[in-house]
């Protein structure tokens, strides 16, 4: 039985292979400051590095503190060397407390993904 | 005109592929990406083509094997169909080995509700197992069977901070009723076999490195660390009547799945709940391939709808 399928098998296969492109959803890689992650240092942007080309015009990174004011300066852009990179500013002088990161972007090939993450500034 | 097996699978195949031709593969609710799953159906409809679906446990009867592909096709945003063929290899313990087709399945999918903030989808189904395409050497039977059924996907992103470690789990599951349109038939032997509507059940647990990684703490996994999702799949049948109320089988199914930019991969151990299942552990593995991502500007799009 498995002698007869494997040919076929192989063959749809390598069909679909052959049809791999190079765009994809865009999942989170890593962010700094990190996912999760109590900081001292206050931060002065938040930086996103995703498994895709991202594109930063019809993308957003927002910045909310605890009692749910946005605190970047609403200037998401990507990093010029790394275009599966966004950042946005952060206001000065951010307070110690916790923050919400709400990040969602399209990929080169049109597709949105979406998430958010916190993370703390501590004294 | 007969065709031969390799004939038949070479048919299907390119079925499945003119297809594909025109279809995508990621089930999403918000921020969580739930992976389709191996023994129970998943709740989003979507472009996915599983190829091959492998299995095979060890029964009362003797050892069965399968290998089975599947390709689904959104024909809106929110509407599927789904087209299913497995190719079955028996092998009781006192009789020759048999192999075959069992019968072609196609089922259609609504996807009525998602909640990007609650990350969650509800479903409704309808399955039909068409009698009479596989081979009765291999128990296809010579009846259709409607399968209807209500399909659920649940993240639980939303907890509040004191339980963040539990936001990477989900729950997918269904729960439908296989009606079969001839109560009772003759088999080979001429013996009257009566063939109850089935109560069909299941659901995942799932705990998602990605999520964790992505959306609750960085833990500094790395690949191919970082795209796994342990899971435990239940999936269970209990037949309603005709002599035959409730004679429950199922099997327990604790597994991995590796997901990946185009494909995901899993694998799962097969428990029988009870000896009417089976005697001893199975297996269960599939390759998946996310055909929104193979083929975004084509294939991995819905026919009608798509923004």
């Amino acid at each position: 039985m498995q002698k007869r399928l494997v040919p076929f098998v192989v063959a749809a296969l390598s069909v679909i292979a052959a049809a791999v492109r190079v765009e994809a959803h865009a999942f989170l890689v890593r962010a700094e400051p990190r996912v999760g992650s109590k900081v001292n240092k206050v931060p002065t942007e938040v930086r996103v590095w995703f498994s895709e080309t991202v594109q930063a015009s019809v993308s957003s990174i927002r910045v909310f503190n605890e009692s749910g004011k946005q605190v970047d300066k609403k200037d998401t852009h990507s990093d010029r060397a790394n275009r599966a990179v966004i950042c946005v500013s952060l206001i000065p002088a951010l307070t110690p407390g916790s923050y919400k990161v709400v990040w969602r972007v399209t990929s080169a090939d049109t597709h949105v993904t979406s998430g958010n993450f916190h993370f703390q500034i501590v004294p | 005109m007969k065709f031969s097996d390799a004939t038949q699978v070479l048919i299907l195949l390119a079925i499945a592929l003119a297809l594909a031709d025109r279809a995508s593969g990621h089930g999403f609710a918000g921020a969580r990406f739930l992976p389709a799953t191996l023994s129970t159906d998943d709740p989003f409809v979507n472009d996915e083509l599983s190829l091959p679906t492998v299995s095979t446990i060890e029964t009362a009867e003797g050892r069965e094997t399968a290998i089975a592909v599947d390709i689904a096709k959104r024909i809106t945003p929110n509407l599927g169909i789904e087209l299913g063929e497995e190719f079955i290899d028996l092998n009781p313990k006192h009789e020759h080995e048999a192999s075959g087709f069992g019968n072609l399945e196609l089922s259609a999918k609504y996807q009525f509700f998602t909640s990007a903030e609650h990350e969650a989808i509800f479903s409704l189904g309808t399955e039909v197992e068409i009698g009479g395409t596989g081979q009765q050497r291999v128990g296809a039977d010579s009846f259709s069977t409607w399968i209807p059924a209500f399909f659920f996907g649940k993240g639980l992103g939303d907890l509040p901070d004191t339980l963040s470690l539990l936001r990477p789990a989900a729950v997918t599951g269904l729960v439908g009723v296989a009606i079969p349109t001839s109560a009772s038939t003759r088999n080979g032997d001429g013996e009257i076999e009566r063939n109850p509507n089935v109560l069909q059940y299941g659901f995942a647990l799932e705990y998602s490195l990605i999520y964790l990684q992505e959306q609750v703490k960085d833990v500094g996994l790395s690949a191919p660390f970082d795209r796994l999702i342990p899971l435990v799949e239940f999936s269970f049948e209990t037949p309603l009547n005709r002599g035959q109320s409730g004679q429950s089988t199922g099997t327990i199914n604790p597994g991995v799945i590796w997901s990946s930019k185009y494909v995901q991969f899993g694998v799962e151990a097969v428990v029988p709940i009870n000896e009417r299942t089976g005697h001893s552990v199975g297996v269960i593995g599939q390759l998946h391939f996310y055909l929104d991502d193979l083929f975004p500007r084509s294939l991995g799009r819905p026919l009608f709808g798509y923004r």
